[in-house]
């Protein structure tokens, strides 16, 4: 049979196979596993048939929850069907997989497998997630590389048929779901032979049907339940038989035998180390190093953890085994060990108690902790981990990769230890995000994997920030396989293809003597030594580093290909790698441009083509002197006027440092500072806005829209200007009212724009000499950010706004309010973040958010530093993350909390009258908090109470002591995106709504799941295209507003700040204040619609003005008044709908894919248009709504 | 009988009047139409090389943008097998258009490179168009360029496009050459057997209010006419190539002025959006009815009649014609 070798990443290894041997497939987006049903879903919408030659079923589900629902039917009526998850999403499957295993259902299940959310969530990869299910009765087969997931995802479906045992095949998220290897392909003609047809039919016979009824799913009465669970017993004890038996077949046909237990390693070792997954494969290189070496030491691959066949694992120990080590790559606090280690125990003390042959002693056992959330696991590790087992007095419940200070519970490594063979090509590849560095770097190992004879491997990290973000690529090739399961730590090449990390990162700290390092940088190669900071040269002389220069901007810019320098650094790369000779590399690299390009067209790969026969022209050997030179500093992290704990615990997160903080700087609960980003300067924008007061008409649009709060506003009495830069800007207050007599500052952030320009888009005002210009302009960030920086420092001396005298419910005052949302790692331009940083500025100091998962809790809440940001009180939201599914819910529970603590301190303020005074009390007990001026009262009043309470002699003052503040209004806002609102929060999301009680609830409406890359949800429109919707939505989206109004007792606006920024404004001030539930339905562009986020303004304009968007606001209090309670907010459309659309790609790439579907489809969302507006026009038309629920009225 | 048959790039038209590019042409129906409405031959809306890589460009740029940047959202759309970004949707066209009507098709083509164009020309051909309308929609706004500069782009974009196929090629080009009618020798020398005179580029206005610059778009009248209408009259007789008037046909009138001017064939298109398709044979039996009034046998007869060359006051085409426009006006 002829060898196909291929260049694929886990994740599609296994969708390979699962596509291949299914007829249905139900899934639900969770990272790390979404590329499996994404390519799923595109093979099947493509047409790719199944091994019986029938196109699978692929259906995306509102949770995963309604998958495994949904599985389970399609299981229960006879399809052979599965599905891919991990993490949160398999923990909600468990109810349906005890189902299915106790019905004896054939079915594999993919495992990205990814941390269980704890003290905080993680979307890297251990085994926490199937160590969570290991109990519902599916057997579980763990793979440990790329190869072995197509291998076992086939070994599984096999097996299942045969066992009737349903399978959970697992492995490593983004270490092996996200790692590109060289594989071997398996063949359909090993399928056909793996996968025996008459199990198949004997799994559809088994489906129900009315033709042959029969019930299942019975309830069953403690007379037999038990027995009948007994009863599945043998098809348990035969399944390690069975999958040994497929693993055999599969062997004979493929030449890779695998076993349950897989011993490697010396045939007399006395320590022997056990693990799944990846860890396997460095574990199988360092066992094979050192024992070149003649260590005695061996280990086991564990591929069958369930059932667990304790005799197939005595077995593959030798018997010269002194100690064995579990490695479990996941922690239960509270168990007396992790899972594997608790199975070793169990099968060698029972081994044991029987027979103690072959050992001559019973080997001693020790469980460690490694890997926890990706947590790097090296040879060194491996060694350190050995050493421990061959002590005297090993440590048991070890961690390994961390410095455990607290309880000493880790081992001591050598970082420095590596076993990478000099043959061994390894290369480090530091780019932005936006440079296409991760693409081309994908391309190059795809290049290598293919035309060479080599072994190749690609591993890609990426950082918490969705903008101005750094990639590293991880690249291996060599003429050996590749078992090297983490980051390259001794590299013999680095690129940095983004200059200014430079002086933040040192990137040469870890790379090998007479490496090569090749830099993207403007600067001439005759000065480009001098522009080093002093530490990199000492390394690159230290070293003997071999150091080139390349201006890939000037090459990119000459073939109108902007900052995407992807092609000219490949280029070069492979020039200086010596892979593949000049010709033949370029060769190459234009065969991969065509396959790559080829279907966007001719342009785009002529230009590439352009690009690489120019790129080596400004590829220059910088010549190194013999001492360092210059006086360039790295860059401190942070500057020194940081809290402690930023300095200690933040600064090296930003520093890629964070491995290297112990156990004892981090909190244990989870529980972080806010306000952190103002230490974070990223400096990423090229371009950042200055202020022309020549031109300002003071609107205060341009802080309005800025995403990042980096334009801010403030008017101030103009003795504040003492002591002011010579270049800060100012000018008189304009119109009559608005702080007369009054200077008036607009300053950007210079360090923190992202550059996005929306605020430069939204300006109304033009230079009347220059209309082109704007009273906001971009400048060139280098030009400016030394004297900018000073004037925003003195910008933010000046005294904040008395907020008792701002009128809210206008944008030009409301825009004078300190932000308390700022600085985030948003996407430039993002759609979202206006939304947010207007509710802090109108609401920020007594706020509490609830945040469901999603992009608003990544850019929200994930490390190292947070947006939410205290006011000169301290004061400021609270915010917390719980899940996805559950965020509506989690933040009623915020309100019901509040609302009891405040109920309760009302009582304690009663009963303590005589003692505080009657009359603070009762000022206390009736205060007004419903405007701004009633709040800052009624916290003078707890300040005077809780002073008061420090001379009562009583324990009711000790309570209320702690209790004083919820006195105070809080503010409750829930807040998400539609995948939550509309998908899998959406049950929980009408119950809230549904109880009265006084939250807030804002969805950021970007019709699409965005931070997991643009899957359809049911906020997706009809004609767009996404993930899911692979050719064009074919149904309307769900009017959640529509649905909301019904109850007649929930406050809803549609609002889109784009369009319409007063109705915004209003919005927002109108729910807060409603006494009841209150949704807000945000429209926000996203990077997910394809298009220049710089527009925004004008797509959501776009929107309105087609109609498509009806902005209004429907509020019960007009209905009580005898009013309608609907406002339409949006006139008649004035554009057709696809004047809007088709300024986005998710709208425009079906009229090139298919124009005849994107047209049917688009007249029938002008259609849907048309009748939603003409409903809303008749609702708001009509008389006053009668009846409604009304609300409770509870809460502060 | 009246004899209107005419011969316009060696094609064999039953009358002159040819519907112009326009959006008529969009659909296979309204096409129909125009060929019931009576055109002689139709001439497709333009296929525009420059928008085909735009739309390349920008669909490449908007589904990479973002792309393995964030772990989470290593892209943001679905991987589409294939997409019709070249000019197979125009190609598809001509095909139906051919098969839906039995006058001839001519297709038309706006682009901006020497690859682009003959590439596009040669699929045109092969798709069955009976003819190609060349639109170099070209504004100088590049100060270091000459005219003579942009005369030899010219040239030789159509030396390029017409060596590469066998079908007669047209050139459509703007009123604002130095010296029209041996810049229509040279375009002819280079393979250009019509010239179709003159596009009408779109002109900008500037909105008082916003302070921007806005496109205007304004269908044609009358008195677009005269420009054309001119330098037909002018290089009648000089020149060999076919002349195809454009800009200004509403009436029955202005069709005879052009044909008296010496245009071979008149295209129409403003008229038709305003009136529709049947606008055609409208006008046609009011130049029938016309020249049978005035004893006219065919439209041989009045091709030219009017032109420099056979008219009786010549002078009325030149410098003088503005002297006494003036003291008119006076």
């Amino acid at each position: 049979m002829a060898k196909t070798m291929m260049m694929i990443d886990g994740n599609e290894a296994a969708a390979y196979i699962a596509h291949k041997t299914n007829e249905v497939c139900a899934i639900y987006p969770i990272t790390p596993s979404s590329p499996m049903g994404e390519l799923a879903d595109e093979w099947s919408a493509r047409g790719q048939a199944n091994i019986w030659g029938t196109i699978p079923h692929v259906i995306e589900m509102q949770s995963e929850g309604g998958a495994a629902g949904a599985v389970h039917g399609s299981l229960q009526t006879g399809a052979l069907t599965t599905t891919f998850t991990a993490s949160q999403g398999l923990l909600l499957m468990i109810p349906n997989m005890y189902k299915i295993a106790g019905e004896l259902t054939s079915t594999v299940f993919h495992i990205a497998a990814r941390t269980v959310a704890t003290h905080a969530l993680s979307i890297f990869g251990d085994h926490s997630d199937v160590m969570a299910a290991r109990q519902c009765g599916w057997a579980m087969l763990a793979a440990g590389s790329v190869q072995e997931v197509m291998d076992f995802a086939l070994i599984a479906q096999a097996s299942t048929l045969k066992a009737r045992v349903p399978f959970v095949h697992f492995f490593d998220g983004f270490r092996t779901s996200h790692e590109v290897q060289k594989i071997e392909r398996v063949e359909e003609e090993v399928i056909r032979a793996m996968i025996d047809d008459d199990l198949v039919r004997a799994h559809r016979a088994r489906g129900l049907t009315p033709d042959h009824p029969i019930i299942r799913g019975t309830a069953q009465n403690p007379d037999v339940f038990f027995q009948a669970r007994e009863a599945a017993n043998p098809y348990y004890e035969a399944v390690p038989g069975i999958v040994q038996a497929a693993m055999d077949k599969f062997g004979e046909m493929t030449g890779r035998q695998y076993k349950l237990f897989e011993y490697i390693g010396a045939p007399d070792a006395e320590v022997v180390l056990v693990s799944m997954g990846s860890s396997t494969q460095t574990i199988e290189d360092t066992v094979e190093y050192l024992t070149a070496q003649g260590v005695k030491v061996g280990a086991i691959k564990a591929r069958l953890y369930r059932p667990f066949f304790g005799e197939a694992f005595i077995n593959a120990l030798p018997a010269t085994c002194k100690t064995v080590v579990a490695l479990d790559r996941t922690k239960e606090p509270g168990a007396t060990g992790e899972p594997l280690y608790l199975d070793m125990v169990t099968a060698l003390m029972e081994h044991y108690a029987e027979r103690p042959e072959p050992f001559a002693r019973i080997p001693r056992i020790i469980g460690g902790r490694y890997g926890l959330s990706s947590k790097e696991f090296t040879p060194a590790m491996v060694k350190a981990v050995i050493e421990n087992a061959q002590s005297a007095k090993p440590k048991n419940h070890f961690t390994v990769g961390i410095k455990d200070d607290i309880t000493h519970t880790s081992l001591e490594f050598d970082p420095a230890f590596s076993i990478e063979s000099d043959k061994v090509f390894r290369g480090k590849f530091y780019g932005l995000g936006s440079d296409g560095t991760v693409g081309a770097n994908k391309n190059s190992i795809k290049i290598i994997g293919t035309e060479t004879d080599d072994y190749a491997q690609g591993y890609f990290v990426y950082d918490s920030k969705k903008s101005g973000s750094m990639t590293v690529s991880h690249l291996r090739f060599g003429p050996e396989p590749i078992r090297a399961c983490y980051l390259v730590n001794a590299p013999n090449f680095v690129a940095c293809h983004q200059a200014t990390f430079l002086n933040q990162y040192d990137m040469l700290s870890d790379a090998v003597e007479g490496s090569t390092f090749l830099l993207n940088t403007t600067t001439s190669a005759d000065k480009a030594w001098d522009m080093l900071p002093r530490k990199v040269q000492d390394t690159i002389l230290a070293k003997k580093i071999k150091y080139y220069v390349v201006d890939a901007y000037e090459v990119a810019a000459k073939h109108g290909m902007g900052r995407r320098i992807n092609t000219v650094m490949q280029t070069c790369f492979f020039a200086l790698c010596g892979v593949l000779e000049k010709d033949a590399a370029i060769e190459a690299i234009k065969k991969s441009i065509k396959k790559t390009y080829g279907k966007k067209g001719d342009a785009i790969v002529a230009q590439n083509f352009a690009v690489v026969d120019d790129a080596l022209s400004g590829l220059h050997e910088v010549k190194v002197p013999d001492k360092a030179a210059g006086d360039v500093e790295m860059r401190p992290a942070v500057s020194k006027k940081a809290p402690i704990f930023v300095q200690e615990v933040l600064a090296p997160m930003m520093s890629q440092c964070g491995d290297t903080i112990p156990t004892s700087a981090l909190p244990a609960d989870g529980t972080f500072p806010t306000a952190t980003t103002q230490w974070e300067k990223r400096n990423i924008a090229l371009e950042v806005p200055i202020w022309d007061p020549d031109v300002c008409i003071q609107c205060g649009k341009c802080a309005m829209v800025c995403p990042h709060a980096c334009i801010r506003i403030k008017a101030y009495d103009p003795k504040h200007l003492d002591g002011a830069p010579d270049s800060f800007l100012s000018m008189d207050t304009k119109g009559g009212n608005f702080y007369p007599g009054n200077k008036y500052t607009i300053q950007v952030a210079p360090e923190d724009c992202t550059g996005c320009t929306l605020c430069v888009e939204v300006c109304p005002a033009k230079n009347k000499s220059q209309p082109r210009l704007k009273a906001i302009n971009m400048e060139p960030h280098d030009q400016v950010v030394e004297r900018e920086r000073v004037n925003y420092d003195f910008f933010l001396s000046l005294p904040e706004v008395d907020r008792t005298t701002v009128r809210m419910d206008q944008v030009k005052t409301s825009q004078l309010l300190r932000p308390l949302f700022e600085y985030s790692g948003a996407c430039a331009g993002c759609g979202e973040t206006p939304y947010l940083k207007l509710l802090t500025q109108l609401f920020g100091d007594r706020t509490a958010i609830a945040n469901a998962t999603g992009c608003s809790s990544i850019y929200g809440g994930n490390l190292p530093t947070t947006p939410y940001a205290q006011d000169g009180n301290g004061r400021g939201p609270a915010w917390s993350n719980s899940l996805f599914e559950d965020n509506a819910e989690f933040g009623l529970g915020y309100r019901l909390a509040y609302d009891k603590r405040g109920e309760y301190a009302q009582e304690l303020v009663k009963a303590l009258a005589p003692k505080i005074g009657d009359d603070l009390a009762t000022a206390i007990l009736e205060a007004d908090q419903s405007e701004e001026i009633g709040i800052i009262q009624q916290r003078e009043r707890v300040a005077a109470l809780i002073e008061k309470l420090k001379g009562v002699d009583d324990p009711k003052a000790r309570e209320l002591e702690t209790e004083a503040e919820m006195l105070v209004k809080k503010s409750v806002w829930i807040v998400g995106g539609d995948g939550w609102a509309f998908d899998i929060g959406y049950g929980g999301l009408d119950h809230v709504l549904a109880s009265g009680r006084d939250v807030n609830v804002l969805v950021l409406n970007t019709e699409v799941y965005s931070n997991t890359g643009g899957q359809s949800s049911k906020a997706t429109p009809r004609a767009a295209v996404a993930k899911f919707a692979y050719g064009g939505k074919q149904v309307p989206r769900k009017d959640l507003g529509m649905i909301a109004m019904s109850y007649g007792g929930i406050y809803v606006a549609s609002i889109a700040m784009g369009a319409n920024d007063l109705q915004t404004v209003k919005a927002f001030l109108e729910a807060e204040s409603y006494p009841g539930p209150s949704l807000i339905i945000a429209y926000s562009h996203c990077i997910a619609h394809g298009f220049d986020l710089k527009y925004g303004i004008q797509q959501q304009k776009a929107a309105v003005d087609s109609g498509y968007l009806p902005l209004y606001r429907f509020d019960p209090r007009k209905a009580e008044a005898g009013e309608n309670p609907l406002h339409m907010d949006s006139r008649a459309p004035k554009i057709k709908f696809e004047d809007y659309a088709y300024n986005e790609t998710r709208y425009k790439m079906l009229t090139k894919s298919n124009p005849a579907e994107a047209k049917r489809l688009m007249e029938l969302a002008q259609h849907d248009i048309e009748v939603r507006r003409a409903m809303y026009e008749q609702l708001a038309a009509d008389g006053p709504a009668k009846g409604g629920a009304t609300p409770t009225g509870q809460g502060n | 009988m009246m004899n209107m048959a005419t011969k316009y790039l060696g094609l064999d038209l039953e009358h002159p009047l040819v519907a112009g590019a326009g959006p008529l042409a969009y659909e296979i129906d309204s096409i129909k139409r125009l060929e019931e409405g009576g055109a002689a031959a139709i001439v497709l809306h333009s296929l525009f090389e420059e928008q085909l890589v735009h739309d390349q460009y920008a669909l490449n740029h908007f589904l990479h943008y973002g792309r393995e940047s964030f772990a989470e959202s290593l892209s943001y759309f679905p991987e589409h097998e294939e997409f019709h970004l070249g000019p197979e949707e125009y190609l598809r066209h001509i095909q139906a258009a051919k098969e839906a009507v039995k006058v001839p098709v001519i297709a038309s083509l706006n682009g901006d490179s020497i690859g682009g164009w003959t590439r596009f020309a040669s699929l045109m051909e092969q798709a069955g168009a009976d003819g190609i309308e060349l639109n170099i929609y070209y504004i100088p706004t590049d100060p270091t360029r000459s005219g003579a500069e942009i005369e030899n782009m010219y040239v030789e974009i159509t030396r390029e496009v017409a060596s590469s196929v066998n079908i007669p090629v047209a050139v459509k080009i703007g009123s604002q050459f130095t010296a029209p009618v041996h810049f229509i020798n040279r375009l002819h020398e280079a393979g250009a057997a019509g010239i179709v005179m003159f596009n009408r580029f779109y002109q900008p206005d500037i909105d008082i209010e916003e302070l921007e610059v806005r496109p205007h778009l304004m269908l044609s009248n009358s008195s677009d006419l005269h420009v054309p209408l001119r330098w037909i009259a002018i290089a009648y007789g000089h020149v060999k190539a076919d002349l195809a008037a454009t800009s200004g046909v509403h009436h029955a009138a202005d069709v005879l002025r052009y044909l008296m001017a010496g245009a071979t064939v008149v295209q129409m298109t403003s008229c038709l959006l305003k009136y529709g398709a049947g606008h055609v044979q409208h006008l046609l039996d009011e130049v029938k009815t016309w020249m049978t009034e005035k004893e006219y046998t065919s439209v041989a007869q009045l091709r030219g009649s009017l032109s420099q060359l056979h008219c009786p006051n010549p002078e009325g085409f030149e410098r003088a014609n503005y002297m006494k426009t003036l003291q008119s006006y006076r």
